[in-house]
């Protein structure tokens, strides 16, 4: 079967150091495809090279089979993948549903909308509403309010909500759960299966290693710019996982 | 993977109601600092209420005069104009230390144009406006694309524009009356109307138009949205899938064309045309102070554009109320530095309301 998304022999050099060297990645259509690998293996680099928000030296990107080159995040949206930055990628001053429509904002039906291109603040605020509500952001009292007025773990849960209500394709999540409370971390995995379940892949960069292996159906394993390995989480354990991240051990056959 | 206790499971029966608590009243002061922080605008008006009462009082019935209080907004229309284009840069986390070089330089490509070359004056004053656009765009593509900072930009371009001006002008100023037989379209921002009983300039309404447009721009649409994200933080702008390049390039253009407007009005507001007008040098500053003045952060991302409209009037008042009061021009420049910091002491105070 051909990989959703798929790069092939991506390399990504900053100077001296090299964030991605030759590697490779698949992603099935419609799995959860669990990236993990210790810290400064280079995850968010492979990821950052497949939605645009870097370009890799050399290597290829392809989605659906067709060759893509993102020269930036907004190529990626429009081609319908959808990412949650581990800086969360928004602008604190604004509200919570100028950050959620940041790019792709509605305009008001008619004149006003045509001419004076004015927002229309109700439906976007009403939208905004409602997929918070999805994922159980229960604490968010003011739709209006700033981001920066928020809590770490609300703030990730904006930015989850955001991702997955816009993503047609491809959403990728880089560490999506590592500042949330236990009843939204546990949202964020039911809505990873739920946006699962409407076709969508995804993509999870996580340390969680239960969290991994409760939702994944492949395990990447990046170790030192490259992938390592990949692996089905029924046939391993979590330590097999760990110990092939930090080179304690090496995967058989790989 | 052991089976321990299964504490995830309960939030199945969490609370689905959105959070509400009631609001405990902070005391009267807490109540100000709050509305302050939700609308930043407030405090350079209070201060302008405030010093147009204490002016009032202190001079008498001729301050409340509609003479007088139209004298300021005639004084503060070429200063409001550049304080509105100022605005946009520093909301982007920049500053535009050139937007006084770039007026006096249109108003006199205005004026050479249409008296050295015999290009219709209509004409002249549109390639005027084009080639303040123009330099806005240079000086948006080098902080954009070449990533120089505003401020080294800015710098730059202030000094080349005004050294432009001088070298093209050979320094010669053209005499208003020449201008108001040949070309009077040039003074067209100078003509007045009556307003109940105060005499208003078309400087003045064209000054007002441009500060409440850019106002319902900045807040009502998609673009003015993305100029505050990108003076927030850029690189989560471009993240969030902001065009970052073209919205600097916008905003840097638009000043370039607001410029070149306020050029337009000078000739209108003085008469005459001089490559060696003060707001060549003094309008950087001036448009600075009222943005200072209006609480917007010079870090960007924060404030309102009518609170720097308000800086600029404040600052007329001050000057006008002092110079009938009779008393040195310093003390202007003295309290209008203490109004600086006096500002940014009081944002810092609001802000406390976000901790």
């Amino acid at each position: 079967m051909e990989p959703i998304l798929k790069g092939r022999n991506l390399v990504k050099r900053y100077g001296k150091v090299t964030a991605i060297d030759h590697s490779d990645f698949d992603l099935m259509k419609g799995e959860i495809l669990a990236v993990i690998g210790d810290n400064g293996a280079g995850k968010s680099s492979i990821i950052k090279a497949l939605c645009g928000a870097i370009t890799p030296d050399e290597g290829e990107v392809w989605l659906e089979g067709k060759r893509v080159r993102f020269a930036s995040p907004i190529d990626a949206r429009e081609a319908g993948i959808e990412t949650v930055y581990q800086t969360l990628a928004m602008s604190p001053a604004l509200s919570i549903t100028d950050n959620m429509f940041m790019g792709r904002e509605i305009r008001m039906p008619g004149l006003m909308g045509k001419y004076l291109r004015k927002l229309d603040r109700p439906k976007m605020e009403k939208f905004a509403r409602d997929k918070l509500s999805e994922l159980g952001l229960m604490t968010i009292q003011n739709i209006n309010q700033p981001v920066e007025s928020l809590s770490g773990g609300q703030r990730q849960g904006v930015a989850v909500a955001r991702a997955a209500a816009f993503g047609s394709k491809v959403i990728i999540l880089d560490e999506p759960t590592a500042a949330l409370g236990v009843k939204e971390s546990r949202k964020v995995l039911e809505l990873i299966q739920d946006v699962r379940s409407r076709g969508v892949s995804i993509i999870l960069i996580s340390h969680n290693m239960p969290h991994v292996f409760e939702v994944a159906d492949r395990i990447h394993v990046h170790r030192l710019g490259r992938k390592l390995c990949v692996i089905n989480p029924k046939d391993h354990s979590m330590s097999d996982a760990v110990a092939y991240m930090t080179g304690a051990k090496l995967p058989e056959a790989a | 993977m052991s089976n321990s206790d299964n504490y995830e499971s309960v939030v199945t029966s969490a609370s689905q109601d959105i959070a509400k608590f009631d609001d405990h009243r902070k005391g009267a002061l807490g109540h100000f600092q709050h509305m302050l922080h939700m609308t930043p605008s407030l405090v350079p008006l209070i201060v302008l209420v405030a010093s147009i009462i204490i002016f009032g009082i202190a001079i008498g019935s001729n301050f409340f005069s509609a003479y007088a209080l139209t004298l300021i907004l005639q004084q503060v229309q070429i200063v409001g104009v550049l304080a509105a284009a100022q605005s946009l840069v520093v909301l982007t986390a920049g500053i535009d230390l050139s937007v006084g070089a770039i007026a006096v330089f249109t108003s006199v490509l205005m004026g050479q144009f249409t008296f050295r070359y015999g290009i219709p004056a209509p004409i002249s004053i549109l390639l005027g406006v084009s080639i303040g656009t123009a330099i806005g765009a240079i000086s948006g593509w080098l902080v954009s694309r070449v990533k120089l900072p505003p401020f080294i930009v800015t710098l730059g371009m202030w000094q080349i524009v005004l050294a432009a001006n001088y070298l093209y002008s050979a320094n010669e100023t053209i005499r208003a009356q020449d201008i108001a037989t040949n070309a009077p379209s040039l003074q067209f921002l100078g003509n007045t109307f009556k307003l109940g009983g105060a005499t208003m300039t078309l400087g003045v309404v064209m000054m007002v138009v441009i500060v409440a447009a850019l106002a319902y721009y900045l807040r009502a649409t998609a673009w003015g949205r993305h100029v505050y994200a990108v003076g927030d933080d850029p690189e989560a702008a471009k993240l969030a899938g902001v065009n970052v390049h073209r919205t600097l390039m916008s905003v840097y253009m638009l000043v370039g064309l607001i410029c070149g407007l306020a050029g337009w009005a000078m000739i209108g507001r003085y008469g005459s045309i001089s490559p060696s007008a003060t707001t060549g040098m003094m309008g950087n500053i001036q448009s600075i102070t009222a943005v200072v003045i209006g609480g917007i952060s010079l870090f960007g991302g924060r404030g309102s554009i009518l609170g720097a409209f308000f800086g600029a009037l404040i600052v007329g008042v001050f000057e006008l109320g002092l110079r009938m009061a009779g008393a040195d021009a310093q003390w202007t420049y003295l309290l209008i530095g203490i109004l600086i910091i006096g500002a940014v002491s009081v944002d810092q105070w609001i802000r406390k309301v976000a901790m």
